[in-house]
């Protein structure tokens, strides 16, 4: 290992022994077959969903806008190839509701519409890179899929100095962002400088945790070209939270209900910052991401550049199917994907993982009494209590709990899985969350 | 021997003349002063301290009514004549009571209504809903976790096939169920009126008639049958106008062909039978 390499690390947190990444690591990036359709969720980012400016009939070609931004927070959708309109329909949603989709008969050519000129951005504003990032309708990656616009546009009196660039992929199983640092490392420098420079920020850095070395290594490589810095970290979940990775690096604490910006920094994905150096050095929109199509009953784990609007049945045939029948299909990681109940799901820009697990690894909540032991006060990221909290809830004290402050409670689920006597302590402090803020709703 | 026996009743019964002194002179001298109609008030109000009025319970409420900033008629529990009793002691009038009771809008069971996943999390209605809306196929349906009957300080909600049911007899109105339905189906009305449409979904017909059986499909079968302003019509559903609610025949007047036009009676037993039924099986 490098012995310049700065080791970090936040307060608390667990980490599973065998945490899945052998699964898929050392499998090189594949790129996806052409499918013969493709259903694009039109909601894909957080904020206002944008509207469809296409209807059904109309020729597209890969890279054409199908759906433009309806508002500040809201990010343009693209078309992941070329082909005909079938129209909106309403397919099974990531959150199990349904979900508008735009459907793309492919006509198997895949021709690119006319893209955006390429930016020089060592010598463009920032109010171009900005501009154009908002174009290719780029979000966080990493799950959350804020539009990366707005997170680059914080208030004029909150001073930023830090880019942070998560490279933690502190996710059991996933190993998206790994073998994009690995295999693209250039890449993933040009855009965090990009970020950088569009922020206005002299101090980028990018966090990876210690367990990918190898990405490290082909990063530190060509660092200094970019004026990237790169810090290591503590393989320990949640190390990739956007307020436990601020501590790491910075040693600045996010106060309660406070943002990133508030104290000096913004956090980007890695996958994002690829996505960004594409779209501003090509003017290549956000069609396709990597993702890590993995768990036990998978033939052939692996990661995928798959295209937006991809069905999870389609990817999962691409990896050579399943074994035997798996018990639960989770797109993003295990800690803090969610669970599906349909495989024609579509592939988003936040899907970082497609994980199936078996029978033996689903947790049946048959709780026994806390034992006080006090393991999960030790693994709470946020110096919560969450024993105190879930004995509260269940007692029916909401009130109570805010004075527990409830509210910071990132639900990163370390306490549930530490927790000898199998509590579903996350599960009771989110509902407690959805309770309080039910209440005020109400009132 | 003897001696024994005696020194110890004797050394007993000094102790309780000592003490006994001790508390009546405690209580002459330091005791605080109280008003005896909030005891007496107390002793009328139904002591369950069920938060139907809008008070901490029972004994807030009584020395709020001494006091004159409530009146006996806040309290939904109370019957007629138990407010009449507190009204006649602090000298107030009070007019007629509407005795409410709470009825739960949706009538898919586990057999009427399909079920779109499996949930084995917390069981807990917010709980549930969190997790991809819920188990249920209609979004707009009961759950079944029991977060109502739970909160019921008169038990009277039961949970019968994953569906919650209000008693009418036990039910007193107080209306603490109402605020734990995170779908909210649960609604207070006129323990008078007894003919409910046992559905709350705005969906369109044939979406309801997808995921359950006894949608209100809004054919106005019973808006016809009934009389003028008796029900009301709210986009894809009919709702009992609880203001001039229907009596009874309307049900076999107006042949409800979904099945979810019925009196609280027919619920409650098609509830039961269709238990017996699984049971049979």
């Amino acid at each position: 290992m490098n012995k310049d390499l700065k080791i970090v690390s936040f307060k608390g947190g667990v980490h599973p022994p065998k945490d899945g990444k052998i699964l898929s690591k050392k499998t090189a990036i594949q790129t996806a077959p052409l499918l013969e359709r493709y259903q694009v969720i039109v909601s894909q980012n957080i904020g206002a969903p944008p509207a469809p400016v296409v209807k059904a009939g109309d020729e597209v070609k890969k890279g054409q806008l199908i759906a433009e931004a309806a508002g500040f927070v809201s990010v343009p959708l693209h078309a992941p190839t070329s082909g005909k309109i079938e129209g909106l329909i309403d397919i099974p949603g990531p959150m199990g509701v349904p979900a508008q989709a735009i459907a793309i008969l492919a006509d198997g050519k895949d021709e690119w519409a006319e893209l955006a000129p390429p930016i020089d951005w060592r010598g463009a504003d920032a109010e171009t890179l900005k501009k154009r990032i908002l174009e290719c309708g780029i979000v966080g990656m990493g799950g959350a899929a804020f539009p990366s616009h707005v997170k680059l546009s914080p208030p004029p009196d909150k001073k930023i100095d830090y880019m942070i660039i998560n490279g933690a992929e502190c996710e059991p199983y996933l190993t998206a962002d790994h073998r994009v640092m690995l295999e693209e490392p250039e890449k993933v420098l040009a855009g965090a400088a990009i970020l950088g420079r569009a922020a206005g920020v002299k101090n980028v850095v990018i966090a990876v945790e210690i367990n990918k070395v190898d990405a490290i290594n082909a990063m530190m490589e060509k660092a200094a070209e970019f004026g990237v810095g790169i810090v290591g970290m503590k393989v320990q979940y949640p190390q990739g939270a956007e307020k436990q990775l601020i501590y790491a690096v910075t040693r600045r604490k996010v106060p309660t209900g406070a943002l990133p910006a508030d104290v000096g920094c913004i956090v980007q994905n890695a996958g994002t910052a690829a996505a960004v150096a594409d779209a501003v050095r090509s003017g290549i929109p956000l069609i396709e991401r990597v993702t890590t199509i993995t768990g036990e009953p998978v033939v052939t784990p692996g990661n995928w550049r798959l295209r937006l609007g991809t069905p999870i049945s389609a990817a999962l045939t691409f990896c050579g199917g399943v074994k035997y029948e798996p018990s639960k299909l989770i797109l993003g990681g295990p800690m803090m994907g969610f669970a599906q109940r349909s495989i024609e799901v579509t592939v988003m820009k936040n899907t970082s993982g497609i994980l199936l697990l078996k029978k033996s690894e689903i947790t049946q909540y048959e709780s026994n009494p806390c034992i006080r032991c006090g393991r999960c006060i030790k693994a709470c990221p946020m110096n919560l209590q969450p024993t105190v909290l879930s004995q509260l809830t269940e007692a029916g004290k909401f009130e109570e709990t805010l004075k527990y402050n409830v509210m910071d409670c990132i639900e990163c689920g370390a306490c549930a899985f530490t927790c000898p006597a199998q509590i579903p302590l996350v599960q009771h402090i989110r509902r407690a969350k959805a309770e309080i803020r039910n209440r005020s709703k109400k009132r | 021997m003897l001696l024994t026996i005696i020194l110890s009743i004797l050394a007993l019964s000094g102790l309780g003349i000592i003490l006994g002194l001790a508390i009546g002179f405690v209580s002459k001298f330091f005791g605080v002063a109280t008003d005896p109609k909030v005891d007496l008030v107390l002793e009328l109000l139904p002591g369950v301290n069920c938060g139907g009025c809008g008070r901490p319970g029972c004994a807030d409420f009584a020395r709020a009514l001494v006091a004159g900033e409530a009146s006996p008629e806040q309290c939904p529990v109370s019957s007629q004549e138990a407010v009449t009793q507190i009204a006649q002691l602090l000298g107030m009038t009070v007019g007629d009571l509407e005795k409410k009771v709470a009825v739960v809008l949706c009538g898919g069971d586990i057999h009427q209504t399909k079920v779109k996943t499996l949930y084995n999390g917390v069981n807990d209605c917010i709980s549930a809903m969190q997790i991809a809306g819920g188990p249920k196929s209609c979004a707009y349906g009961c759950l079944g976790m029991s977060s109502c009957a739970r909160a019921c300080p008169f038990g009277a909600i039961e949970m019968i096939n994953g569906l919650a049911v209000v008693h009418n007899e036990l039910c007193v109105g107080c209306g603490v169920c109402v605020d734990t339905c995170p779908r909210d189906l649960i609604k207070l009305v006129p323990a008078e009126a007894k003919v409910h449409i046992y559905c709350s979904s705005p969906e369109k017909a044939a979406v309801k008639m997808k995921v359950c059986n006894v949608p209100c499909i809004a054919c106005r079968k019973c808006v016809k049958s009934g009389e003028e302003g008796q029900f009301e019509i709210k986009g894809f559903r009919v709702e009992v106008n609880y203001d001039n609610f229907p009596g009874e025949d309307i049900v076999e007047k107006s042949g409800c062909p979904k099945n979810c036009l019925l009196t609280t009676a027919q619920h409650l037993e098609i509830e039961r039978n269709a238990d017996k039924e699984e049971n049979a099986v």
